[in-house]
């Protein structure tokens, strides 16, 4: 789950990690009522999940309270790569004296955590990276081991972070390395991380993104969960449990597991249809969620037709053939289903599906995942 | 031979009084898997179906002689549980736990690589190992898998798939061509297993003539297990990469399976594959004909 700039900066704040003052505001009002709060000058800064903000005018500094009124009625409501502006996150301005850069990930490869910091920052990463790539310190943590004080002192000086900085970035990169483990993040970066003229280091942005697996031990998460943008597919998919990603095709797709659930879109893309959806009712689905998930498919109107393709390992058939049945009792669904079912108690789902009265015209089966994607990519044209 | 596992492998079940657990591990010793004991804090003393529950893994193995286990606890519980595994004496360890917090899996991985630098965690959130007719731990089907003959050829399944490694399998079955062993390594962040540790092992092991390895977007194991294999496997191999159609981006439930910044696509995994010498699939059913082609070759 990614965290809009200002979500980011009160997860920092969690862990003392220094930011500007400010507030989030919806509407106009409150984004003056935010400004008076912060202090002048203030940055109006547009709050969306994509980069480039600041070229396409949604970041702005303002010295009074009408300035603060022309930008936020400027930027609210502002599209900005297909993303509308609904909120802007109001700040007392910074006087920048450095830029730097920090961030923390898990390094996959190395099964390491991996500490990228720079005396480059406020540009893309990527771009240092691309052409000047020595500027970037990379460090791998063993997770065992953690980050000691010095151990972060020892990282900001092989950056070569000035030394009238280096014992601030120290301490950020401590409490930063707190808020990704204990935090935990899969992302945790700050992009500029400043020195101010008076010697002080603070994080003037935030990109944080939460593992969705850690989330029972985050109630704190909560707020977060309410603002994500999610399509109306995805919150109903989501309210029963599903791993839902919303797509632009005709065949509405169900599948367990998401690797099997990746094959299915590549199969249906092969023989010459479009997916209208990647779907894995997971692990252990039971009847319930195979309903959920026709539900869900059947929200969709551009679907022409259902592939459900399970291969049972924790599935089981029967269960599967179940959901199917209870789900057509309980929904009417528009479009007919392709069905291949194999892997465990598979026969006793065929034998379910073939003696519960559903014409040919709601149901077919086909024995491989090829024949079934054929068939019900035939279906959708 | 099979690799990991086989006919005397003695296999505790921690979780076995849940519902997966019970579900499963009985599954496992219907297969003919040496399923001697079970673990549940609190229920030593009693039983599932005759198998003995322990209070601990130490326990079991002293009364046992255990060695590896079959870990199917709840995502909270899963890091301890496979800890505790690693203590008790415990070498090999599947875990098919899903939805383990990545630092959690980071911490526990690289506790074992201190700690116990002998143990082999497979998993997490992983379909298991069978070796056809020997042993199988974890949740597949043990009937998809067909058996190794005595004369061969014989191949060996790697796979970060769940439902694609029951795929492979049953893409041999259908085509009679016997199985040595089959391994899901898991799509997570920190699998405990990768692709190179079973393509180690299939390329050392007599009874595994060819090689079938299932990938997916996201990550660079695949393009690693490439590396590994222009370098190291003379064994003959065909692939498949899921998610070719896959959007940038988007998570496709696998914590594993993103496509991020042009990163980790099925393209440039089935390109390093290619050059590599492997023979690589569309689909699961190809990778199957392309294997049917090798084995036909290898007769």
């Amino acid at each position: 789950m990614d965290l809009f700039e200002y979500q980011g900066k009160q997860y920092f704040a969690r862990f003392d990690i220094p930011v500007s003052k400010g507030d989030v505001a919806h509407t106009v009002d409150e984004a003056v009522k935010a400004a008076d709060m912060a202090g002048y000058p203030v940055v109006v800064k547009a709050q969306v999940q994509v980069g480039g903000r600041g070229k396409a005018g949604g970041i702005k500094l303002a010295n009074n309270a009408d300035e603060v009124r022309t930008h936020a009625g400027n930027i609210l409501g502002m599209d900005i790569k297909g993303h509308v502006v609904k909120r802007v996150w109001v700040e007392n301005a910074s006087d920048i004296a450095e830029e730097y850069y920090a961030s923390f990930t898990l390094d996959r490869g190395a099964k390491k955590h991996l500490l990228m910091l720079s005396k480059e920052g406020g540009v893309e990463i990527e771009e240092v990276a691309a052409k000047n790539p020595s500027a970037i310190l990379m460090l791998h943590i063993n997770p065992v081991d953690g980050l000691s004080a010095a151990g972060a002192m020892k990282a900001a000086v092989d950056a070569k972070i000035p030394q009238n900085a280096q014992q601030g970035v120290a301490d950020i990169l401590v409490k930063l390395y707190r808020c990704f483990t204990e935090g935990d993040c899969d992302l945790a970066e700050i992009n500029p991380l400043i020195l101010k003229p008076t010697g002080e280091v603070h994080a003037l942005d935030a990109k944080v993104s939460l593992d969705a697996n850690a989330d029972f031990r985050h109630p704190e998460w909560e707020e977060f969960k309410a603002t994500e943008e999610l399509d109306a597919r995805e919150k109903l998919a989501r309210e029963k449990g599903l791993q839902y990603i919303g797509l632009d095709g005709s065949v509405g797709i169900i599948a367990n597991g998401a690797g099997l659930a990746m094959s299915t879109l590549d199969v249906v893309n092969q023989v010459g249809g479009t997916a209208a959806n990647f779907l894995d009712i997971g692990g252990g689905a039971n009847a319930d969620l195979m309903a959920g998930a026709l539900e869900v498919i059947n929200s969709d109107q551009n679907v022409k037709s259902i592939f459900i393709n399970i291969f049972g390992g924790i599935t089981r058939g029967e269960e599967v053939a179940k959901g199917i049945v209870e789900a057509l009792s309980r929904v009417d669904l528009r479009a007919p289903i392709v069905i291949r079912l194999d892997g465990t108690n598979a026969e006793e789902g065929r034998s379910i599906l073939a003696n519960a009265g559903i014409p040919e015209s709601k149901l077919t089966s086909k024995p491989t995942m090829l024949e079934a994607a054929r068939a019900a990519v035939a279906l959708a044209k | 031979m099979a690799i990991f596992v086989n006919q005397d492998t003695k296999v505790i079940v921690q979780g076995l009084t849940g519902g997966q657990g019970k579900y499963h591990g009985l599954r496992n010793k219907a297969y003919g898997t040496q399923v001697v004991a079970g673990v549940t804090p609190g229920k030593g003393g009693t039983d599932v179906e005759g198998i003995p529950v322990y209070n601990s893994v130490a326990e079991a193995v002293a009364a046992t002689g255990a060695t590896a286990s079959f870990v199917t606890v709840p995502p909270k519980a899963a890091s301890a549980a496979i800890l505790e595994a690693a203590a008790a004496g415990i070498s090999f360890i599947v875990c098919i736990t899903e939805g383990i917090p990545a630092q959690d899996e980071a911490r526990t991985y690289n506790t074992l690589v201190r700690d116990f630098p002998n143990v082999r965690l497979l998993g997490p959130n992983c379909p298991g190992i069978i070796s056809p007719g020997k042993c199988n731990i974890g949740i597949t089907a043990g009937e998809i898998a067909e058996l190794p003959s005595a004369s061969g050829p014989n191949v060996g399944i790697v796979s970060r798939s769940g439902t694609l490694t029951y795929q492979a399998l049953y893409e041999l079955k259908q085509r009679g061509i016997g199985v040595s062993t089959c391994v899901g390594i898991g799509g997570d962040p920190v699998p405990g297993t990768s692709f190179i540790d079973c393509l180690r092992e299939f390329q050392n092991d007599p009874e595994t003539h060819a090689i079938i390895m299932i990938g997916e977007i996201g990550g660079s194991a695949e393009e690693e297990a490439a590396e590994f294999i222009k370098a190291n496997v003379t064994k003959p191999m065909s692939a498949y990469i899921a998610g070719v159609t896959a959007p940038a981006g988007k998570k496709m439930g696998h914590a594993g399976a993103i496509v991020s910044g042009g990163k980790g696509t099925a393209q440039g995994k089935m390109d390093a594959l290619r050059d590599a010498g492997v023979k690589v699939g569309q689909n699961p059913t190809e990778a199957g004909e392309l294997m049917a082609e090798i084995v036909a070759g290898l007769r």
